[in-house]
Parts: C-alpha cells; sequence; structure tokens
C-alpha cells in the first residue's frame, strides 16, 4: 500500500455544508485532499456530489438562493475568508463540469484559449501552442485539428466535453475539479482522459466524481463514498473497494443500490 | 341523439373558428387600409424632387422635405447615441445583477417609462433644455427621443442576455475570470446582433415620433445641423403640412407619410427578420 503521509496537504473541507434555499444538499463535510493525488468521489445520484464540488471553488454562490457554510482551506488559506478575492481561488482551483458547456459563438481554438487571452497573454505562438498541447492532452487533437476555427458546439457531446477539459487545462490550475469527465465518452476516450489524469497527477491535484466505480478503482489513491449529503467513508482507494468499513458503502460498491 | 350532441359540438367548434377568424380580420383590415391609402395618396404625390429639394413657398408648385428627412436621420442618431450606451448598459445590470434590491426597483421604473406618453416627454424635454438654453434645439429633441429609445432599448437587452444560460458564465467564472470579462467577452460577444436588434425596433419607434419633437426640435424650412438650433423632422413636416390649407402642401404631407412609413417599416422588418433568425439558431420560440 503506498504511503501518502509525507505528501503535502494542499486543499481541505472542514464541515462545509451547502444549501438550495432551504434544501440542505451537503451535510457537513471534513475532508483532506494530498497534493499530486487523483480523488474520486462516488455515490448515487442526487447525493450531492456534484454541489459538494462546485462548493470547492465557490461556483455553487453563484445559483440564486444557494448558500454555503464551514471552511475550504486553499493550501491553509480558507477561500471563504471575506478577504480573499473569488476569481484567484477560481484560477487556482479549476473545473470541467457534469454537463459539457463550451462557449458558444467561440470558435474551437477560442474556447480553449479565451482563459488565457482574456488573463493578457496575446502571443499568437503561444496562445497556438498552448491550444494543441492541450486538446492533445484531452485527446481531441486529431478530431479538431483540421477545423480550429468552426463553432466549438458544432462538436458531438463527447467531444465538447473534452473541449471543455482542454479548456480548463489551458489556464493551468493546481488543482482540478472533474464532474464525471468521462460519462459521455467512447472507451476509446475515457481510457486517453484517464491517462491524460494519471499524467497531470505528477503536477496537479484531481478531484473527479464518476459513476464509474472500475474508474475510480483504477485511477484513484483516495475515494470519498457520499450519501445523502453525507460523507460516510473516505480512504485509500484500495482499502475502500476491497475492504469498505460501512455497510452502505460496500452495498453501493457491489452494486445493491444506487 | 348521440349525433344530435355531435352535430352541436362540431357547430360550437365552427363558431369558434368564425369568432377568431373575424377578430383577427378585423385587426388586419385597419393595417391593409393604411398602408394602402397611403400608398396611393403618398406614391401619386412622391417625386425624385421629394428627396433632393427643399421646400418652396407657398403658391408655387414642386419641392420637397430634403431638410426633413435629414433632419429625422440626424435626430434619431442623436437620440440613439444617448440611448444605446446607457440603454444597453442598464439591460446589462438588470440580467447580470437580477438578484440585486436595484435591479428589481429599475425593473419596475423601465416599466412605467415605456408607458409615459410622447407628449409629456415632448414636455419634459421642453422644460429641461428648451427653456434653460433658450431656444428650441436639435438637441432638445435628441433628448426626448432618447427617452422613447431607453425603455426599449433597456428590455430587449435585459431579456436577450437573459437567454444566455447560466452554465455559460459559471464556465468563464471557473476559468478564474472576473465577472466583468466573463459578462464583456463571453456573455456579451455572442449576443451583438441580438442587441443590435433591439436598437433598431427603438430607433425605428422614435424616429415615427411627432410629439417629442414639436416643442423640443421644433422644425424649421431649411437644412441645418446646428445642435443648438432648431431641427426639421418628417414627422413634424408632415404634421405642419397636413393642417396647413394649401393642396400642394397636403399632397406634400402625404409623400412624407409614405416615405416615413416604408422607413419604420423596413425597419422593423429587417429586426424581426435578424430576430427569427437567432431564435432559429437558439431553438427557442
Ligand atoms: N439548482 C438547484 N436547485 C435546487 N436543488 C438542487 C439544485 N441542484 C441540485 N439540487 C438538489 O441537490 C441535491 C444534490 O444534487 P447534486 O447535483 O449535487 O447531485 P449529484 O450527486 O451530483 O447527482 P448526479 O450523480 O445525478 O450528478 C439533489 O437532491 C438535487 O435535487
Ligand atoms: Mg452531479
Amino acid at each position: 500500500m503506498t504511503n501518502y503521509n509525507d505528501a503535502k496537504i494542499i486543499l481541505e473541507a472542514k464541515k462545509l455544508e451547502a444549501w438550495f434555499g432551504d434544501f440542505q444538499a451537503v451535510k457537513g463535510i471534513t475532508v483532506d485532499y494530498r497534493e499530486k493525488t487523483i480523488n474520486a468521489i462516488i455515490g448515487p445520484s442526487g447525493c450531492g456530489k456534484s454541489t459538494y464540488l462546485r462548493c470547492l471553488n465557490r461556483i455553487h454562490e453563484e445559483i440564486e438562493g444557494a448558500r454555503t457554510a464551514g471552511e475550504v482551506l486553499l493550501e491553509g488559506e480558507n477561500i471563504y475568508d471575506k478577504k480573499v478575492d473569488v476569481v484567484d481561488v477560481r484560477r487556482r482551483i479549476g473545473m470541467v463540469f457534469q454537463k459539457p458547456n463550451p462557449f458558444p459563438s467561440m470558435s474551437i481554438l477560442d474556447n480553449v484559449v479565451i482563459g488565457l487571452r482574456l488573463q493578457g497573454i496575446s502571443k499568437r505562438s503561444t496562445l497556438l501552442e498552448t491550444a494543441e498541447s492541450c486538446l492533445r492532452k484531452a485527446a481531441l487533437w486529431d478530431e479538431v485539428k483540421d477545423k480550429l476555427s468552426s463553432m466549438g458546439t458544432s462538436l458531438s457531446g463527447g467531444q465538447q466535453q473534452r473541449l471543455c477539459i482542454a479548456r480548463a487545462l489551458a489556464v493551468n490550475p493546481p488543482v482540478l475539479l472533474m464532474d464525471e469527465p468521462t460519462s459521455a465518452l467512447d472507451p476509446i476516450a475515457t481510457a486517453k482522459i484517464e491517462e491524460l489524469m494519471n499524467e497531470i497527477k505528477k503536477d496537479y491535484t484531481v478531484i473527479i466524481v464518476t459513476h464509474n466505480m472500475q474508474q475510480a478503482a483504477r485511477i484513484s489513491d483516495f475515494t470519498s463514498f457520499f450519501h445523502y449529503g453525507n460523507m460516510v467513508e473516505h480512504g485509500q482507494s484500495s482499502n475502500i473497494f476491497t475492504n469498505p468499513k460501512e455497510k452502505s458503502t460496500e452495498d453501493y460498491i457491489s452494486g445493491r443500490f444506487g | 341523439m348521440k349525433l344530435n350532441y355531435r352535430l352541436y359540438r362540431k357547430a360550437k367548434n365552427i363558431m369558434f373558428l368564425i369568432l377568431t377568424l373575424g377578430s383577427a380580420l378585423a385587426v388586419l383590415i385597419p393595417l391593409f387600409m393604411i398602408i394602402q391609402f397611403v400608398m396611393v395618396q403618398g406614391a401619386s404625390s412622391l417625386s425624385l424632387d421629394f428627396f433632393t429639394e427643399l421646400p418652396k413657398p407657398v403658391g408655387e408648385i414642386g419641392g420637397g422635405m430634403k431638410h426633413a428627412i435629414l433632419g429625422t436621420i440626424c435626430l434619431v442618431i442623436l437620440g440613439a447615441a444617448i440611448a444605446v450606451p446607457i440603454g444597453v448598459t442598464c439591460g446589462i445590470y438588470l440580467s447580470e445583477f437580477r438578484k440585486s434590491r436595484l435591479s428589481k426597483n429599475l425593473k419596475l421604473s423601465v416599466d412605467l417609462m415605456s408607458g409615459i406618453p410622447s407628449i409629456v416627454i415632448g414636455i419634459f424635454a421642453y422644460l429641461m433644455v428648451v427653456v434653460p438654453l433658450k431656444s428650441f434645439s436639435a438637441l432638445a429633441g435628441g433628448i426626448a427621443l432618447s427617452i422613447i429609445m431607453l425603455p426599449i432599448i433597456i428590455k430587449t437587452s435585459e431579456e436577450i442576455l437573459k437567454l444566455v444560460p447560466d452554465h455559460i458564465r459559471e464556465a468563464g467564472l471557473a476559468l478564474g475570470l472576473p465577472r466583468w470579462k466573463v459578462i464583456l467577452f463571453v456573455v456579451l460577444k455572442g449576443e451583438i446582433s441580438n442587441l443590435l436588434t433591439g436598437i433598431i425596433l427603438a430607433i425605428s419607434r422614435a424616429a415615427g415620433e411627432t410629439a417629442p419633437l414639436l416643442f423640443t426640435a421644433f422644425g424649421n424650412m431649411y437644412i441645418s445641423y446646428g445642435l443648438n438650433q432648431p431641427m426639421a423632422s418628417l414627422p413634424v413636416q408632415i404634421y405642419t403640412y397636413a393642417i396647413s390649407p394649401y393642396k400642394e402642401w397636403q399632397k406634400q404631407a402625404w409623400a412624407g407619410a409614405f416615405v416615413l412609413m416604408v422607413l419604420i417599416l423596413s425597419m422593423n422588418l429587417f429586426a424581426r427578420y435578424i430576430l427569427t433568425k437567432i431564435k432559429d439558431k437558439k431553438g427557442i420560440s
């Protein structure tokens, strides 16, 4: 079993709660994530995985009536602190959303480089290089290299999702949140994205929501099991999948509910 | 018994059809009558001179409304120059900061504003601009027209931007972009042509207004570009000529009405054409 104890803790949730109006979707989650690891979140549909993930980069608060409580520490600093610049937080914690959301009325190329361009980088060669390397990492380059100027929305659902992955990679965030990034992909593209995660693990920390148990077991160092807005169990994936402590985790993993 | 009932139901259906069809026709008939009337009367009085000549003194045949056509163009551009920046910005605020208290109050005010009679807007501009400057002026006319345009531009901009789904904004914010950049370069960027549609609709509405110009831009009989001087406009010129006792002038008024109507109708149709194309693209009805 790998020993992670020496790895630095980069992100920590402390009693994190989230509401939509009166409805509490996340009910007090405390967990830490170590640098350069892949962390999977599994759990039945509607248990609050996406909501939790969206609290980690302060996107949840964009929804009308939504609010959070508790703390999220990024390298020891609470991102919900009033002194913290939310733009800076989101620059350091990237996100790939559950539903592909490329920018309409923007070309494939513009979709990938818009983040950099609006940060003030305008050198065309730099932008093109970044676009190519990110599209390659997202396993999309070969399919789009001849039509970089067509609209991002003209791509298929799975291609759009990979475009969104490339877009998130382009701004180079040390922490990457991925909400079911491969649910719309075929096995080949899925394998490539998993390869990508193993690749970027050298420099980045990944938190990924997935409904694919094999995927979680294959790629992740740690796994959390969510149920009804609670984190029922969290631990090294090798433990969770072979020897779960909680009955409900075992039931879920073995496909008895969910 | 059964048959009777079925006949009865059929009869009700037909009655209803006749009723709705009748109302639809009742709406269309006046529209077509106006168009036909103005066309027959106006086109017969229209000549090339109408576009290239200034008015002739009473009694002389011929002359045109070149000055009024140019005047209307100037006044509308002036009004748009004021109303477009304010209106679009206001629309952005209403759409992007819709949760705010100010937003809710502003929305109500805009609705109220679009209900103000145009003659009242004319009086307002008269009191605010003409009286202090002690002269009728193009500036006063432009301001009056901009107040007509404002609520239309604000409302259409707001609605167009609200159609942009939230997940697009979230995608921009999640890239670590400040909100103003997301609004300008992500949300607004794709909607420029749609915003233009709202602006054209507002302009076409203002171009036909007489009341706000009567005691602001007032009108004159020659070409003038001075902002602090009276400026002619098609609607006011039509009004002046139409109520005159001279046959020749009345014919000119018809010609003016025809030109104004064609101008406004074509602007409207153009705007609507763009709008339907947008809606087709977005799959909304
Ligand atoms: N915008 C919203 N307004 C109100 N309630 C919401 C909203 N979004 C999600 N919820 C509720 O919050 C709960 C958690 O939703 P969430 O999307 O986080 O689930 P999830 O675990 O990601 O599910 P899935 O696996 O289907 O993606 C659900 O009960 C859902 O009904
Ligand atoms: Mg989800």
